[in-house]
């Protein structure tokens, strides 16, 4: 499953859509991230996870990359794949992000391009055990 | 026997009969004269051989019927000459045979023996070459029939090739030298030029195509002299220029005949070296204006022209003499004579022309910029007083030639120097204008070419014109189909970022420019231009931004030479302010399309980029605009609901207001989220709103007491909503709300926010649990799993350390 940010000037759309998809064992929740305010906080997030009961939470908005992982779950934004300019973010790497869903594990591949150069890095998380 | 046309050739029918009877014949004679061959009979086989040869004396047979006649007798006469070489072994002279076969009666016949004899002769050296050959080539003129008369040429020429006395060939000497040989060659072209256009005449003027037909199967009887002359090894350049062509030249000139003419200046163009034409161009092309009106000239000219190109390609040393002899001049002198003297040129052929001219200009000169501007000014002459070219045809052309330097250069700005290039697109009609203009910004694009000078950026959106704004004669926008005006505009809002330069008062004036343009565009085409020109001049804020920065660190330090560079950034004529107050006035424009939500986007994007500058009544201003939006144009309540979460966002982040600005657009964002039309969106705005009282940051306000009042107030909300719920669905609404909030005081009470107490959060945590177990409560399996998931969060934070532990000791779950 690969996972990439459409832009939001694009013609205002909708974004207010969240969707929530089952892979295999994991729940992920997809959201644009506007509103979930402070932008980019990480409580803030984490509360979203919580509604929408998911163990993945995949969100955008400041256009760059970051992956947490805690103990309810990984939160993913995958970044920007043009680099285009962000209020938020200075600088932009274009990145995006793959994630491979096994069992119980998640493996998530990063692609940035740094300096001209493309850097690949990889981040797991496996799922507790169903509990009964 | 069939009834034949006077004066033409029969039907086909009875042309295969006519030919095959004819080969019968011939078939029959010469069997009696290998008989004779066999026999050593001399007369024999020249009786025989004279029947043979006088089925080629048929005025019936057409030119293809004719020439598989000739192959046929053509071969048996190969067996008599063998005879003849024989002959004169045993005893008999070359110059007694010679004398015999004229004792042929017919003419004809006789000819065609003699020529043998010639061969033979002159293999023997007993005479000269040159006599045997002037001899022959004089004796032929007693054959005045067109067919007739080029096929017994043709046979001359066939048999006499190889024994031409060409230089270093074993004829050359006594036999004479190779300007003998030219003139026999020359001699027997031109007789054979002449037969051929008499043709032409032969018959009623109805036929005329049929006739013509006929001659172009035999054009390469009368072409293959030329090739023969071509292939001499002493014709060298001199000879070439001196005696070759003028002489062919003027037998193409004189002959007055369209076909001829435009065949054999084709044929003198393939078949003699380039280096050749590029030293004797003044004669070529002199010729080329004599020629008859109806001759396709430009196609003979720019054949030449493409043959020159190549052959500019083949070495470089070879531009050196292009230059020498002056090649372009002439060039485009004789097409602008050309075009001039031939009235009645359709435009495509003259556009041709110049298509050719150009083509030629940028392999051989790409460098003369001056060169290939002047082609295209003789274009816009050509084209002047004809308005908006119609002419599909001639549009193809016109747009083969607008491509030609951009393929060549790869680089736009280049062609943007041709001060002719401008005028020859205004001759396009309106959709090949756009297209010509898509053409451009896709030339940019592939080979990203970046467009650096203001001036230029002018020049350019003069030729995308048609593309940028509406003008007279283009169709009204409703016209237009929605999707390919989508992708033209998207192609343009693309080439904006092409539009750059490092230097900060160039880039500044390139946006102008831009801009400048882009207002005429009309509201359609507001909304794909403007967004792409405001992050452009947003990058450039960046930019001075970076620079500034860079330079307050350079005063700190004191060194030296940065001192002397921040000067230089303090003379700089543009700054952070100047370019806000362009992107201020930018996004006002999207109000004509009319986009507000999309200028309240970018208001805030702007908001920001002022934040980071530390440009506090800019970033005002700018909220300004983005709240004067939201109250005035946005009235969608899905997009007022999407409006106030990027105002609170972006709001949250501010780090330049001082206490009163800070105090007012809170006011003012808080204000309207109560006011948002569905109660669920209240409550969600108002809660986000409480972050605006809480910034992490340094030197941020932390009012806890106004989070704790803003989640209270979220909370009575929520409270409204489920009586009101209850009240129209006859059950309370979902509990999400309340499990959201409480959240949001888990938030505040893990930030330290000392006003949220445990208290507060039981308390919170019991009405919940009181309102889910309720009977009026609808059962929703996610708002369970969300409190639930709370739940174990508040759980898991009872177990962490740091502390964190005893904080949550008190929560009971």
């Amino acid at each position: 499953m690969s996972t990439s940010r459409k832009g939001s000037m694009m013609k205002t759309p909708d974004i207010q859509r969240r969707k929530v998809l089952t892979i295999g064992s994991f729940k992920l929740g997809i959201c644009h991230g506007h509103q979930v305010i402070p932008w980019g906080d990480l409580d803030s997030l984490d509360m979203l996870q919580r509604q929408l009961d998911v163990d993945i939470l995949i969100t955008g908005h400041t256009h760059q990359f970051k992956a947490y992982k805690h103990e309810g779950g990984v939160i993913i934004n995958p970044g920007f794949g043009t680099g285009a300019y962000s209020s938020i973010t200075y600088n932009v790497n274009p990145s995006f992000v793959l994630t491979d869903i096994d069992g119980l594990r998640l493996v998530v591949y990063v692609y940035e391009l740094i300096g001209g150069e493309v850097k690949v890095d990889k981040i797991d998380f496996k799922k507790a055990q169903p509990v009964g | 026997m069939q009834n034949s046309i006077p004066d033409g050739f029969p039907s086909t029918n009875d042309q295969e009969k006519l030919l095959a009877d004819a080969l019968a014949l011939v078939q029959h004679h010469a069997f009696y004269m290998h008989r004779a061959l066999d026999n050593n009979n001399l007369q024999d086989a020249l009786k025989f051989s004279a029947q043979m040869l006088g089925e080629l004396r048929t005025s019936k047979l057409s030119p293809q019927k004719y020439y598989e006649l000739y192959m046929k007798t053509f071969d048996e006469l190969r067996m008599l000459e063998v005879f003849f070489k024989e002959e004169t072994k045993r005893g008999c002279t070359n110059a007694y045979l010679y004398e015999e076969v004229q004792h042929a009666g017919n003419v004809l016949p006789r000819l065609y023996l003699l020529c043998t004899v010639g061969s033979v002769y002159i293999r023997s050296k007993e005479a000269p070459a040159k006599e045997v050959l002037k001899d022959l080539v004089e004796m032929c003129r007693g054959i005045q029939h067109p067919v007739r008369g080029l096929f017994l040429r043709s046979y001359l020429s066939q048999i006499s090739k190889d024994k031409l006395t060409d230089a270093a060939s074993e004829f050359e000497g006594e036999g004479g030298t190779v300007v003998d040989a030219v003139e026999f060659v020359l001699q027997n072209f031109t007789e054979m030029n002449k037969l051929w256009v008499r043709m032409q005449h032969q018959g009623p003027a109805k036929e005329k195509e049929k006739r013509e037909k006929e001659r172009s199967e035999l054009r390469d009887l009368v072409g293959k002299n030329l090739h023969v002359l071509s292939q001499l090894e002493g014709v060298d350049l001199d000879m070439y220029r001196d005696i070759v062509l003028p002489r062919v030249l003027e037998q193409v000139v004189n002959c007055k005949d369209e076909l001829a003419q435009y065949y054999l200046m084709d044929c003198i163009i393939q078949v003699f070296p380039d280096e050749y034409h590029l030293q004797t161009l003044d004669t070529l092309l002199g010729a080329c204006s004599q020629l008859q009106p109806s001759v396709d000239v430009k196609t003979v000219m720019s054949q030449l022209m493409d043959r020159l190109s190549v052959y500019a390609a083949s070495a470089p040393e070879v531009l050196a003499e292009f230059s020498q002899v002056e090649a372009f001049s002439k060039l485009s002198e004789a097409v602008i004579k050309v075009i001039e003297v031939q009235q009645d040129m359709p435009l495509v052929g003259a556009v041709c022309l110049h298509v050719a001219l150009l083509t030629f200009t940028l392999r051989v000169h790409a460098d003369r910029l001056d060169y290939v501007d002047q082609v295209l000014g003789a274009c816009v002459k050509k084209l002047n007083g004809v308005g908006k070219v119609n002419d599909s045809k001639a549009t193809k052309q016109i747009i083969t030639l607008l491509s030609a330097p951009l393929e060549k250069y790869n680089n736009v700005v280049t062609v943007l120097n041709l001060t002719n290039y401008p005028k020859i697109m205004e001759h396009l009609d309106y959709g090949t204008n756009k297209i010509m203009a898509v053409v451009i910004i896709q030339s940019i694009m592939k080979n990203g070419t970046f467009i650096m000078e203001a001036d230029k950026v002018e020049a350019l959106f003069q030729l995308l014109k048609e593309l940028v704004q509406d003008s007279d004669g283009s169709p009204t926008l409703d016209e237009l189909d929605e999707e390919d005006f989508m992708e033209e505009q998207n192609l343009v809002a693309r080439l904006v970022q092409m539009l750059t330069n490092e230097d900060n008062d160039e880039m500044f004036k390139i946006l102008i420019t831009a801009k400048k343009h882009f207002q005429k565009g009309g509201s359609k085409r507001l909304g794909y231009s403007l967004p792409p020109l405001v992050f452009s001049a947003l990058k450039l804020v960046r930019r001075l931004q970076e620079q500034d920065k860079n330079n307050e660190v350079d005063k700190v330090t004191f060194s030296p030479q940065e001192q002397g560079s921040s000067t230089e950034a303090d003379e700089a004529n543009i700054s952070p302010q100047k370019v806000f107050q362009f992107l201020l006035q930018t996004v006002d424009s999207l109000s004509a399309v009319p986009a507000p939500e999309l200028a309240l986007r970018l208001y805030l994007q702007c908001a920001e980029a002022a934040n980071d500058c530390d440009l506090e009544p800019i970033a005002y201003e700018f909220f300004t605009q983005a709240f004067v939006t939201y109250e005035e144009e946005i009235s969608d309540s899905k997009a007022q609901v999407t409006s106030i979460h990027l105002i609170v966002g972006t709001l949250q982040r501010m780090h330049v207001f001082g206490v009163e600005n800070r105090d007012t657009l809170t006011h003012k964002a808080t204000g309207y989220s109560a006011k948002l039309l569905k109660k669920p969106d209240q409550c969600r705005a108002v809660y986000v709103c409480s972050h605006l009282f809480w910034i992490e940051d340094e030197g941020g306000v932390q009012d806890g007491e106004r989070v704790l009042l803003c989640l209270k107030r979220a909370l009575r909300i929520a409270n409204a909503a489920q009586q009101m719920a209850s009240v129209t669905k006859g059950s309370g609404g979902p509990v999400t709300l309340f499990v959201e909030i409480l959240n949001k005081y888990l938030y505040y009470f893990e930030h330290g926010n000392q006003h949220i107490t445990n208290a507060v959060i039981q308390g919170l945590i019991e009405l919940i649990v009181t309102e889910m177990q309720s009977e009026n409560t609808t059962q929703d399996p996610t708002v369970d799993a969300f409190f639930a998931s709370t739940l174990r969060y508040i759980r898991f934070q009872k177990q962490k350390g740091d502390g964190v532990a005893e904080r949550y000791a008190a929560i009971e779950v």
